[in-house]
Order: C-alpha cells, then structure tokens, then sequence
C-alpha cells in the first residue's frame, strides 16, 4: 500500500502543519490579543470607554470573519506575495492565516475577558488601579484560564484553516490530502491525512484543557 | 474646627442614569457630612440609592451634580491620575468580596501596593502584616476559592487597609453572610475603627448591622436622605416614616389587637432607665396587671435601648393610675390606639 518515501512524505506533512499552526497561532495572538484588549476596554461598559473606536474595531473584525477562508486565502494573495515572496508552500500560508485568525482570536479573547466579574474591575478601580493596570493585572490574569480554553479553540481552528490552504498550494497534510486524495484519487492517503488531523486535534484540545484546568485556582 | 472634624462632604450631590426611557433619580440633593474617625452607617431599602450614594464617595458613579469634598479636596474635579492617588486613601470592601480568584490570599493583599509601585519585597511584608490584623496568616497561601465567606471578607478588608486608608467604605459587607460571621466581620470593623482610628462608612439594608457598629446614622429612602442623626436618636425616636418602619419592622407584633377597647402604651427605655425595674414598680404600685404585647430592647455602646408595649388594664381607673406613674417616672411613653 506504501510507497517508498510515503511515510517521510507524511512526517514532512504533519511537521508542515504543525509549524503554520503554531506560527499562526503565535502571530495571530500578536495581533488579537491586543486587539480583544481593546474591545473590551473601548466598550461602552468598558474600563475605557471610546466608542467610536471601538465600534471601528468591532467592524473591521466582523468584516474579516465574515469572508470564507477558502476566498480570503486568494483575495489577499497580492499581500501574501508582498510579506512572504510567494504564494506557495506552508510559509506563505501563514499570511492569510494570520489574516484569518487574527480576527477570530481577538473575539475570543474578548469573550474571555467580558467574563471577569465585573465587581472585580471595580475593586480594582476602587484601588485606584489605571485603566493599563486593570488589563494587565486583573483582566489577563483573572481570565487565564477561560484565555487557554480559548487558545486550545484558536490552534484547532487553525490547524483546520491551515488543511485548506492546500487547494492553493500550501503545505501540510492539507495538500498532501489534496494532492493524493483528491487530484490522484488516492483514497487511502486521504484517509489517513484525515485520521492524522483528528489526531493532532484531540490532543492539542486535550492538552490545551489539561493546562487551563490545572491553571484555574477556583477549582 | 468643626470643619477639620469632617472626612467627607457631600454638597447637593445628585446622580441620575439614563435608561431607555427616560431618566432614573437615584440620587437627588443630597447633603452629608462624615466625621473622622466614626463609624456612620446609610441605610434604605433596596433600590433606595444607597449602593449609589457610596460608590459616588469614591466616584466609582460620577455624580451627575453636586461635590463630592474629601478631605476638603473636591474629588469630582479632579483628573484621572489625580482621581487614583485619592482613591488610595480610600479602602472598600463588597458585598460578593470581589477578590481576584486566580491569586492568593496574601497576593490580594498585595495588589494594592503592587498597582501603586511598591516593591514587591516590602509589599509582602506589610500584607503579612494585615492579614495577621484580620486573623488569616495561616491561610495566607490560600487561593480565595479554598476559603469561607468570612475569610474572603477578611482578606477583602486587609487588602482595602494595605495603602493605609483614612476611610474604609463598605458596600453590604456583610449581606452575604450568616449572623455568626457578620458578628465576627462587624466586630473587626469596630476594632480596626478604634485601633486604626480610620473612619468607616457602612451601607446596609439591615438595622441590626447599624445598631451593632455605627454612632451615626443616614436613612436614604427614594433618592434622598430622610433622616440623619445618632444611631441613640433615630432608634428611640425615629421621625420619618421609613425609620419607623426600619426601626419597628425587624420584629413586628405579628398578632394583631382585635379588641379595640382597651388601651396599649409605648414605654421607650433610653440609656439607663432600662435598668430599674420600672414596669414591676408600676405593676405594684397600682395594684394592676398588665400584658406585654412586644418588647425589643437593645444594648447600643454599653447602654441599653428600647421599647416596650403593654396593654393596660381594661379597668379605666387603673389604667390612668398607670400612666399617671409613669408620668412621675421620667421615661418616655406614649399611649396608643393602633400597633405600628
């Protein structure tokens, strides 16, 4: 059933994944992170009310999320040729992704936020704490653990996003699938691509709850 | 002088919040003044606005109108980073506690000095300190959740003392607690009030909790101040109609007088009176019984306070024998028709 050199082809493949997804993930938290911070503190009930801004802000994400991947991965090819060189293989793709991600990490990580208890911000501004303060030492720490089930979220949505980057060349067990599985009718290939990214969810998932779990002192 | 003596001065304060539709009132014109160094309790009902009216001292509400003086400084006209330097010479405790949960007891206690720069070194220290002041050194590594709602309130006032407040507010401190922990939280208050000489402002909807702790008290009902005076005055003699009911309400006479021809007199015990024994005098004295219909007394800073209501003989002659004695006894009564 294998091929010589089938098996290092999928360990190129899993190895390809793996480094978009945590590339990604890492550069879309650079940009989301900030960027939930900022909707929750510009928010009207916010520690830091701009509305303006923040209404912006909450478009611009809504537009970015509203796109399909499969389309944001080829409209925005000119600025994945512009920051990347190319368009193809497991580099490139990072462009787009981040593009993607970026936007969906930061309403995660808003959502997170917006479940800090209110009562304690307001303790915190009874401290006499700034609105950078309130962020930094209570908003991230308080929401640790809710911030980790969110990024556990984030790096399987990205794997995902990361597989269909194979229709346009990316790298990855995605074109590997596309590749093998869909071009050449390759049914077994694709198969087991396929059992390879349920495997490397589960335990990114399992693994991204372990530690929130073992992060969370209210427990 | 009397000015010195004043903490924080409230001037024609108002608050009003926008809803959908219209405005809401929750304060209107209200003019207080807090002593330093006492304990002055606000009570009101829920929804009086008295959540508000502390939350407008340290202008975690702005108000709409009026000046908010502490410590002479008018703090409403103040910029933001000026605003959080003040706000550190005001400590406040919640009725959920409002502790960070992900950190420990003794980091709770250290944040306020963390977010005022203090070194961490330092910070440790002072926080040890105030948690042996509320009796929870040894939990010090305790995270908030592995804690009762009498420690969390505790670890809650050691952090509202780290930066060495002048005022301690308290939003419903003890609300969310059993009697037997309120106790043992009031009684820190007290102690911290008398050792520390910081002056508490306590808001509340239970009477009990102003009778425990307070000298002074504030009865807000519907956006304003109904009356304000000695915790003394407005137990044995309120004037509105809210503190009457407040006063009076905690252990009603649940039967009601059915039989409207006899007589019924409210005797008022104020400071020493309680302690002779008046009622057994009159009783002797004028050859008559006597049922006692209610009676509720209380031990307010080492003296008693009270009242009591007796239905008098049916008996005409006796019953103005009565209260011809307690004329002469120099106490406070008065006859009634209904029970309030």
């Amino acid at each position: 059933m294998f091929k010589e050199g089938m098996l290092q082809m999928l360990g190129i493949g899993i190895y390809e994944s793996l480094y978009m997804t945590l590339v990604s993930t890492i550069m879309s938290y650079v940009i989301g992170l900030p960027l939930g911070l900022a909707l929750v503190a510009t928010d009207k009930e916010g520690i830091y009310p701009i509305l303006w801004l923040n209404k912006l802000l909450g478009f611009v994400v809504n537009v970015l999320r509203s796109i399909p991947f499969l389309i944001l991965l080829i409209a925005v090819m000119p600025i994945t040729r512009f920051v990347a060189g190319t368009t193809l293989g497991s580099k490139a793709t990072i462009v787009p992704l981040v593009i993607a991600a970026g936007p969906f990490i930061a309403r995660m990580v808003e959502s997170s936020l917006k479940e800090v208890d209110r009562g304690v911000i307001e303790a915190a501004e009874s401290m006499g704490a700034s609105p950078f303060q309130i962020m930094f030492k209570v908003l991230l720490p308080e929401a640790k653990p809710s911030l980790l089930i969110g990024a556990a979220i984030s790096v399987t949505t990205i794997l995902g996003y990361s597989a269909m980057a194979g229709i346009v060349g990316g790298g990855g067990l995605g074109a590997i699938a596309m590749n093998y599985g869909y071009y050449r009718y390759q049914k077994d290939i694709m198969f087991i691509t396929v059992i390879l990214l349920v495997v490397i969810v589960q335990i990114m998932q399992e693994v991204g709850m372990k530690i929130a779990t073992a992060s969370d002192k209210r427990l | 002088m009397e000015q010195e003596n004043v903490i924080i001065e409230l001037k024609e304060m108002s608050k009003s919040f926008k809803v959908k539709n219209g405005v809401v009132h929750a304060l209107d014109k209200i003019d207080l003044k807090i002593n330093r160094g006492e304990i002055f309790g606000i009570i009101g009902m829920s929804g009086a606005g008295k959540s508000t009216l502390v939350r407008c001292i340290n202008l975690l509400e702005r108000p709409t109108e009026g000046q908010v003086l502490f410590d002479g400084q008018d703090l409403t006209v103040l910029k933001p980073a000026q605003l959080r330097q003040a706000r550190r010479s005001m400590g406040m405790i919640f009725q959920q506690f409002n502790l960070l949960m992900q950190k420990t007891a003794l980091e709770n206690v250290c944040f306020p000095l963390e977010i005022s720069g203090v070194k961490k070194e330092e910070a440790r220290k002072r926080a040890e300190e105030l948690l042996e002041i509320v009796g929870l050194e040894e939990r010090k590594d305790s995270y908030p959740a592995q804690l009762s709602g009498g420690q969390k309130q505790r670890v809650a006032i050691a952090r509202a003392l780290t930066t060495n407040p002048k005022v301690l507010l308290c939003d419903e401190a003890t609300s969310a607690l059993d009697p037997n922990t309120t106790r043992s939280i009031l009684k820190l208050l007290k102690d911290i009030n008398k050792r520390l000489g910081i002056t508490v402002v306590v808001i509340t909807h239970e009477m009990s909790v102003i009778e425990e702790i307070c000298q002074r008290v504030a009865i807000i009902d519907s956006s304003k101040i109904a009356e304000i005076g000695t915790v003394e005055k407005i137990f044995t003699a309120p004037k509105s109609s809210i503190g009457k009911q407040l006063v009076y309400s905690e252990s009603k006479p649940k039967t009601q007088f059915d039989d409207t021809n006899k007589q019924y007199c409210r005797i008022v015990f104020e400071g020493e009176t309680s302690f002779k024994p008046i009622l057994a005098n009159m009783i002797l004295e004028c050859q008559g019984v006597v049922n006692i219909m209610y009676a509720n007394t209380r031990n307010i800073d080492g003296q008693a306070y009270g009242q009591l209501i007796v239905q008098l003989p049916p008996d005409e002659r006796t019953a103005k024998k009565m209260i011809a004695y307690l004329e002469t006894q120099n106490v406070k009564f008065e006859q009634l028709t209904e029970l309030i």
